[in-house]
């Protein structure tokens, strides 16, 4: 049941936030992305998919530069943000960072208070009028789902949450800063189903606010909760288009293969 | 998404060519039983009506387990979703074929009660609208069988000439029956077998065009011309 259709494997985006252009990256010697050329639409959940050692991570961590920290690593072509190659000299890598938020796949709140992991990175960026904190902390929780749960002790540790609520702890902290691009890594592979519920719930609330790329090796979840799919591998991208499409006709056998669980 | 979906789905498509042969058997009965006017076998495609009854919930059931456990994508969605209406469209089938039957032994009754059982005229049509409607059913199997989408279209391209056969019977059965009063007893019974055989190719059209979703992830039901 192969598909013979002539169609785009990668989609045209009218309104894109980021734009890869022949994106490769070297470990070393090693090539481990080829060629990345296409567009992460604004305000929409787009999820990576693909099978492990595949690039996801490697690539997502492009985007805010995480790969800056790894010896013997380089890239070429170019990742625009709004326009602005981010690898240029003059972006400076903070406030990329502060624009690109990330999540992790194992939460990793600091051993602070719950208040003031919210504002972490405020504080780091100067502010420190306790209104404005208060309010932060407040709207953030909200919006990522857990200040019912939290509200009576935001001054207790972070640590003492369950996995599921430190996880929405560190979304409320990326949010936070007021993001334009948030990267999520497996951020449910070590949640229960209601934890990954909870959070899933929360992606969708923030489709349309924000730009959530978002890893995940759940086919599930992908389609759940994304508007679009890319699938890599072997450091190609292979398809990229709308979810509904991807999950119902792929265009590429190895796409197919790939979600039918043929392989990978 | 084990490889155990895959296994699953085998034994779904198991499930449906059989119900797909059982219902063809049907089918050919019946035609038969009205070139032969047998009752009996008319009343045993009815008995076997429970039977491809029996089918068709067996393979929703299979089609519910694999959504319910395999949550399917791409191919193996198409696929399920598929088997789940080409089912339906088959028991639908198999309820014809037994109305065609039903009307077989009503024929044949009134011939038992025709002073000459030899009078009936049955239009020459028949021949040529049992002929297209057996073809494109098994071809539809094939087509299911082999994931042939080119052999899917021109089952639904068959269908417009079965509906002419329809017609020219209506018309010829009108005729029969001004020239000769006396056919006018058949005549509910031979206009109920041309619909029930004009309806067995729609269902069959159904069926292609649900293959051919399956194979290539378009709807064309609504198509004008495909």
């Amino acid at each position: 049941m192969t598909m013979n259709d002539p169609e785009q494997a990668i989609v045209a985006i009218d309104d894109p936030i980021v734009q890869m252009e022949d994106l490769c990256l070297y470990y070393g010697q090693a090539q481990a992305l080829f060629d990345l050329t296409f567009d992460i639409p604004r305000h929409q959940v787009t999820a990576l998919i693909g099978p492990s050692g595949c690039g996801k991570s490697t690539f997502i961590r492009c985007i805010n530069r995480m790969n800056d920290l790894i010896d013997g690593l380089s890239t070429t072509g170019s990742i625009n943000l709004d326009g602005v190659n981010i690898f240029d000299r003059a972006v400076d890598v903070i406030d990329l960072r502060r624009r690109v938020g990330m999540v992790f796949q194992k939460s990793n709140p600091f051993p602070k208070s719950i208040y003031e992991n919210v504002i972490f990175g405020m504080r780091i960026g100067g502010v420190s009028e306790k209104p404005i904190l208060d309010e932060t902390v407040e709207k953030s929780l909200r919006r990522a789902a857990l200040w019912d749960e939290v509200k009576d002790r935001l001054h207790d540790s972070a640590m003492g949450l369950s996995g599921g609520q430190m996880q929405r702890l560190c979304i409320a902290r990326a949010i936070a800063v007021s993001p334009e691009v948030i990267l999520m890594d497996e951020p449910c592979s070590a949640l229960d189903p209601r934890s990954t519920a909870h959070i899933e719930d929360l992606i969708r609330d923030l489709n349309g606010e924000y730009t959530i790329i978002i890893v995940t090796h759940n086919m599930q979840q992908a389609s759940r909760i994304s508007d679009y799919t890319a699938f890599l591998y072997e450091g190609e991208l292979i398809e990229f288009g709308h979810t509904k499409k991807v999950f119902t006709v792929p265009v590429k056998k190895a796409t197919e293969d790939y979600i039918t669980g043929r392989f990978g | 998404m084990t490889s155990d979906i895959h296994s699953s789905i085998d034994t779904l498509k198991q499930h449906l060519i059989y119900l797909g042969t059982v219902v063809e058997e049907g089918i050919k009965n019946s035609i038969k039983a009205f070139h032969t006017f047998d009752a009996t076998l008319a009343a045993e495609i009815q008995k076997a009506d429970s039977k491809i009854n029996a089918l068709e919930v067996n393979v929703e059931e299979d089609c519910l387990k694999i959504l319910a456990l395999h949550q399917p994508v791409a191919s193996d969605l198409r696929f399920v979703v598929t088997a789940l209406k080409m089912n339906r469209e088959l028991e639908r089938i198999g309820d014809l074929a037994c109305k065609v039957a039903d009307k077989v032994i009503l024929l044949d009754a009134a011939r038992k009660h025709d002073k000459n059982p030899s009078n009936i005229t049955i239009p020459a049509d028949f021949e040529q609208m049992f002929s297209t409607t057996l073809s494109m059913f098994s071809s539809c199997l094939d087509a299911f069988v082999n994931e042939d989408s080119d052999l899917a279209y021109r089952i639904c391209l068959l269908d417009d000439e079965v509906d002419e056969a329809k017609r020219t019977i209506r018309k010829e059965l009108d005729e029969i029956v001004a020239h000769d009063q006396k056919q006018r007893v058949y005549l509910p019974m031979l206009l109920s077998i041309a619909r029930g055989t004009e309806r067995i190719a729609d269902h069959t059209t159904n069926t292609a065009e649900d293959i051919i979703y399956m194979l290539q992830g378009r709807i064309v039901r609504h198509e004008e011309a495909i």
